[in-house]
């Protein structure tokens, strides 16, 4: 074999879901620029090189936007979250009504099972934990 | 070496077959109808084509599929399926016309074929996964513009009135084209009132799904001048990719259009002020407010302001989507030849009830995905070379 071994392993994504699904939620820090991104890549988006780690996220951020998706069986959320390290990712705020979820709220993280998988939703601060 | 591309392409013909709602034609039908007409508009003929661009929502074999169906394999030296979304034909534009200049073809089509409305009305979902936002199940496309929607009226001030006010000024052209496909008296307060479907768009704020087919002939400018049809000359072109997911946009409220705009000015030598005709991507309102604001015809945060002053409607400063946009014309799946084929036929002057008069520098402006992919192209008639 005489693949490069920097890249031996498992892919960036599992990596990924392996810890989230260990109970862990992780954004990678790149070790060279100290970036913060998410999602998981093999490459630092700011720097370029092949560096970024996985490491344990804050699992607080704001809303940086926000939308009520409407439906016959019901209305459900969907977010933009603004990590306090910086990257976004799209999820959803629970424990308020969709209606009530405002951009810039204060929210913290939580696993949940969605169709047997762990996903990350978040809930408002004030809500504690 | 730089060498400039303005001027040096041209539009030799379009073709557009106005099929909205069109049940028992697929996707490639509409597409050969188009190509034919395009290239009658001009006086050639399929057997004179060397270069093809497509792409499709329904095929991951565009090139292959149409070359077969139009015979064109054994004449082709040059070919292109490049997939951005609705912007993907403006980017073809560009490919073709720098493969134009360099000699590697010389006559390219660029053709798209959608049956969306009669296979159903949905938009085609293609095997391109996203496992960061589909637990969250936005609706796609919808829910990445509404958060960006949301996100401008957050930071701009920007109201629902003002998005509603996008949908009245595509409406009240697309009265004055008889190819429009909604072409019914709106209201502010209908646009207001309609189904909400992603806060804060409504299905008014949302493009119509009909069918369509659309092509363009490209050829070198001394080409062109010996052809069928006036030329319309491809003054500017410019291309930017931002991202795929809207989470991974770097700022909801400002898109690449920025820089595909700046490219295509600088190419054409020209700046907004100067702009007789403006075609931009509507698949929802807030897309007609970011793009005026990002090619630089308002300031950023002043959108709303500029479309509530009646600036883009029938007799307003600027004439903006005159067809009726995709929100009351036609948007097949892919809207963004539409764009070209209504700047083109502005510049021929034949567009009857909605002619701009003495239009000679048009911008038509394409969006892909989710504000993901920006393609901008500056046409000119024979007076602007």
């Amino acid at each position: 074999m005489s693949a490069d071994s920097r890249f031996d392993g498992p892919g960036p994504d599992t990596k990924w879901s392996d810890a989230l699904k260990a109970g862990r939620f992780c954004i990678q820090v790149c070790e060279l620029c100290s970036s913060s991104q998410f999602p998981p890549a093999l490459v630092c988006r700011t720097c370029g090189s092949p560096s970024p780690k996985l490491v344990e996220a804050s699992g607080r951020g704001s809303v940086y936007s926000t939308t009520t998706v409407r439906n016959r069986v019901g209305d459900h959320n969907v977010s933009i979250i603004e990590l306090s390290e910086g990257p976004r990712l799209m999820s959803r705020v629970d424990a308020v009504s969709p209606e009530d979820v405002r951009i810039g709220l204060a929210v913290v993280t939580e696993i949940v099972t969605y169709q047997e998988t762990p996903i990350l939703v978040f809930k408002p601060e004030a809500a504690g934990s | 070496m730089t060498e400039t591309l303005r001027g040096r392409i041209a539009i030799a013909g379009v073709g557009n077959t106005k099929r909205w709602d069109a049940p028992g034609r697929g996707p490639f039908d509409q597409l050969q109808e188009a190509a034919i007409l395009a290239l009658e508009d001009c006086g050639l003929g399929l057997g004179d084509v060397d270069a093809l661009y497509c792409a499709l929502s329904t095929s991951g074999l565009p090139v292959l599929n149409v070359a077969e169906r139009l015979g064109l394999g054994p004449n082709l030296k040059q070919a292109d399926g490049t997939m951005v979304g609705g912007a993907s034909f403006l980017f073809h534009l560009q490919s073709a016309s720098a493969a134009l200049a360099a000699g590697l073809c010389d006559v390219a089509l660029i053709c798209y074929g959608s049956n969306q409305r009669s296979a159903g009305g949905s938009l085609v979902s293609m095997p391109d996964p996203q496992p960061y936002e589909a637990p969250y199940r936005p609706r796609y496309p919808v829910s990445s513009y509404a958060l960006a929607a949301a996100r401008h009226m957050h930071d701009y001030g920007t109201t629902r009135e003002n998005l509603a006010d996008v949908a009245l000024a595509a409406r009240r052209w697309a009265r004055l084209n008889p190819d429009a496909f909604e072409r019914g008296p709106l209201t502010r307060e209908e646009v207001l009132g309609s189904r909400m479907i992603s806060d804060p768009l409504t299905k008014a704020d949302c493009c119509l799904v009909t069918d369509g087919g659309a092509a363009v002939v490209l050829t070198r400018a001394d080409h062109a001048r010996d052809l069928a049809a006036p030329p319309v000359y491809v003054l500017g072109t410019g291309v930017a990719v931002s991202h795929r997911q809207i989470a991974a946009m770097p700022d909801l409220t400002t898109t690449a259009a920025v820089r595909s705009g700046q490219a295509a000015y600088a190419m054409a030598g020209v700046g907004p002020a100067d702009i007789d005709h403006l075609m931009l991507y509507d698949a929802f309102t807030i897309t007609t407010l970011l793009f005026l604001e990002d090619l630089g015809f308002c300031a950023k945060g002043e959108g709303g302001a500029f479309v509530s002053s009646g600036a883009i409607a029938p007799g307003g400063s600027l004439p903006v989507n005159t067809n009726g946009g995709g929100l009351s014309c036609n948007h097949p799946g892919m809207y963004g030849l539409f764009t070209l084929i209504e700047a083109v036929e502005q510049l021929r002057g034949r567009c009857g009830e909605r002619q701009i008069r003495n239009a000679e520098l048009a911008l038509a402006h394409a969006n892909g995905g989710v504000l993901s992919s920006q393609a901008t192209a500056i046409l000119g008639t024979a007076a602007t070379l």
